[in-house]
């Protein structure tokens, strides 16, 4: 259970496939535009639930939650051996 | 008509209302309008708009001296010689990059006009700028970008700059890929009422003016002489507008103004498929040739990027050869920046081989690195599209299918857009809302301003387009 308050991302169906734009590429067009919103949610609820969010700016907005407390995953990643050497070559050049 | 239609035909009014500029009192001729008026019309001096940058810590960057790198630049070059690269570390702006001096105005505008909040559409550093100096004036922030494919995988990138936003406490609108960005953020602008704190202003590139005069100024000071060329990343075409309105202000007239771009070419920048096969999302040709070629494409009726009255030159360059340069700048000058922000720098590397070794050419920016802005973000993120990162010539490069990091300092190189094709573009396009075949002598005057060509030659190229001039 989610509390109310609860910080939450939701997710809306901005445009369905059939009311987007016309001159976009096929595979875009089959999709649907959607949009992801976060805020504090303004009654208990669960996963997968349509909820009203209060939003930082104090917008209120319905949508489907699909994350609580949503973080930042985001990193740098592995070692890229091709970049290894780039600083140690340039040196060697600039003696 | 379906909601999409609805509201796009309410475009003009809701921009009217979220901007405060009515564009069509500087309407002229048949397809011109008078942009020296717009701009004039920011009403705040070049003085005032220092005065204001100043206030929230915005701007006076330092321009540093990058001696490594053009040590390495004249080793390979081919006349053993090269210009000194200087670089502006816009970084130093307070929320990391030069969009800072676009945003202190729009914002300050905004809040001149009683504006409750702001709001922008933008995947870029202007976001993060805008909700940054929303906090300094009080505004309410909301930023709409565009994050997502449809499988909803995150550019790195963009979502870095999702986090800065939210760390300001701004709402953020993160959007799957497609131009209906746009319909989100008109549907936004009308429910709030906010300020639209458009990239296409003329309040934010009047911002930029200052970057062109403090590089002039501290050349005079530092060289007794101004920069031989001052290199600038492009996209939607502030950037180039802003700093060259800021070099001519300054009487910097013999600079040259060479804009730079990573090349995309190939990629649909609206394609679900394309949108994570990119390592760049700003600085790039997707936005460069579009907007230089058709300005007024922007949000609001008419851009003040007009990026042909400024470029004497305007050069693109490989995924690869920036993610080097972004190594070599740190491992060579102990500077670690954003990638995206190293566009002009690694075009720079190459021209500067061009010049002599008591010429000066200055990079006009830097940008913030971090998490997701950086070489190791993007190249993960590449691989795991199925983008192959190879060691080798970066003439193979693919977008899309592959980056190339450059194997030797040697085979870095610029690409020249042929700029009298873009001005071909853009003047086509430009006849293309005019109703008849005949146009003003105004507007032959407006497109030779736009192209930097002589009214003769314009009157040229209408006559073999069957336009007759009144």
């Amino acid at each position: 259970m989610i509390e109310k308050g609860t910080w939450v991302e939701i997710e809306k169906i901005v445009l369905l496939p059939k009311d987007r734009a016309k001159n976009i590429p096929k595979e875009t067009k089959k999709t649907a535009l959607k949009c992801w919103i976060k805020g504090n949610c303004l009654t208990d609820c669960e996963l997968d639930d349509d909820v009203k969010v209060v939003t930082k700016t104090g917008r209120i907005v319905d949508g489907r939650v699909v994350d609580v407390e949503p973080g930042y995953y985001h990193s740098f990643g592995k070692y890229i051996r091709e970049i290894g050497d780039i600083g140690k070559q340039a040196k060697k050049i600039i003696g | 008509m379906n909601k999409y239609e609805d509201i796009m035909s309410r475009k003009n009014d809701i921009m009217l209302k979220s901007v405060g500029i009515d564009f069509d009192r500087y309407e002229r001729g048949k397809i011109s309008f008078d942009y020296e008026k717009l701009m004039k019309d920011v009403g705040y001096s070049i003085d005032e708009i220092i005065k204001i940058q100043r206030e929230v810590g915005v701007g006076n960057t330092p321009l540093l001296e990058l001696r490594n790198i053009t040590k390495l630049a004249r080793k390979v070059s081919k006349t053993g010689k090269a210009a000194g690269i200087f670089v502006k570390d816009e970084s130093c702006n307070p929320s990391g990059s030069f969009k800072d001096r676009r945003a202190s105005i729009s914002v300050y505008n905004a809040v001149k006009r009683g504006y409750e909040g702001v709001a922008a559409a933008t995947s870029g550093n202007y976001g993060a700028a805008v909700a940054s100096q929303a906090d300094i004036r009080g505004m309410k922030c909301i930023i709409v970008n565009e994050c997502y494919d449809s499988r909803k995988v995150g550019q790195p990138e963009i979502l870095e700059k999702v986090r800065k936003c939210e760390g300001y406490g701004a709402e953020v609108i993160r959007l799957t890929v497609g131009p209906e960005l746009f319909y989100a953020f008109l549907k936004i602008l009308e429910e709030t009422g906010y300020y639209n704190a458009s990239l296409y202003s003329s309040y934010g590139v009047a911002g930029i003016e200052t970057l062109g005069c403090e590089i002039a100024a501290q050349c005079r000071n530092r060289f007794g002489k101004e920069p031989k060329a001052v290199i600038i990343s492009h996209a939607g075409g502030g950037n180039v507008t802003g700093t060259a309105r800021g070099l001519i202000k300054a009487g910097a007239d013999n600079t040259e103004v060479i804009g730079a771009s990573v090349d995309l070419s190939g990629l649909h920048m609206a394609s679900d498929i394309d949108f994570n096969k990119k390592s760049f999302t700003t600085s790039h040709t997707g936005f460069g040739i579009p907007f230089a070629t058709y300005p007024d494409r922007s949000d609001v009726p008419r851009s003040a990027a007009r990026p042909l009255r400024y470029l004497d030159r305007y050069v693109t360059i490989s995924q690869g050869e920036v993610f080097w340069m972004t190594e070599i700048l740190a491992q060579l000058e102990g500077m670690e920046r954003g990638p995206a922000g190293n566009t002009s720098l690694a075009a720079a590397f190459a021209i500067a081989q061009e010049y002599d070794n008591d010429d000066v050419i200055v990079v006009q920016e830097t940008e913030y690195t971090g998490a997701g802005k950086h070489i190791l973000s993007q190249l993960n993120f590449a691989e795991e599209n199925g983008i192959k990162i190879i060691l080798g010539n970066p003439k193979d490069q693919i977008p899309g299918k592959n980056i190339i990091i450059p194997s030797h300092p040697g085979l870095v190189s610029v690409k020249d857009e042929d700029m009298e094709k873009l001005k071909g573009s853009y003047i086509k396009n430009s006849l293309k809302k005019l109703k008849g075949n005949t146009v003003d002598k105004i507007d032959v005057k407006f497109l030779a301003e736009e192209t930097r060509k002589s009214s003769e030659q314009i009157a040229d190229i209408l006559k073999k387009n069957n336009i007759f001039i009144n």
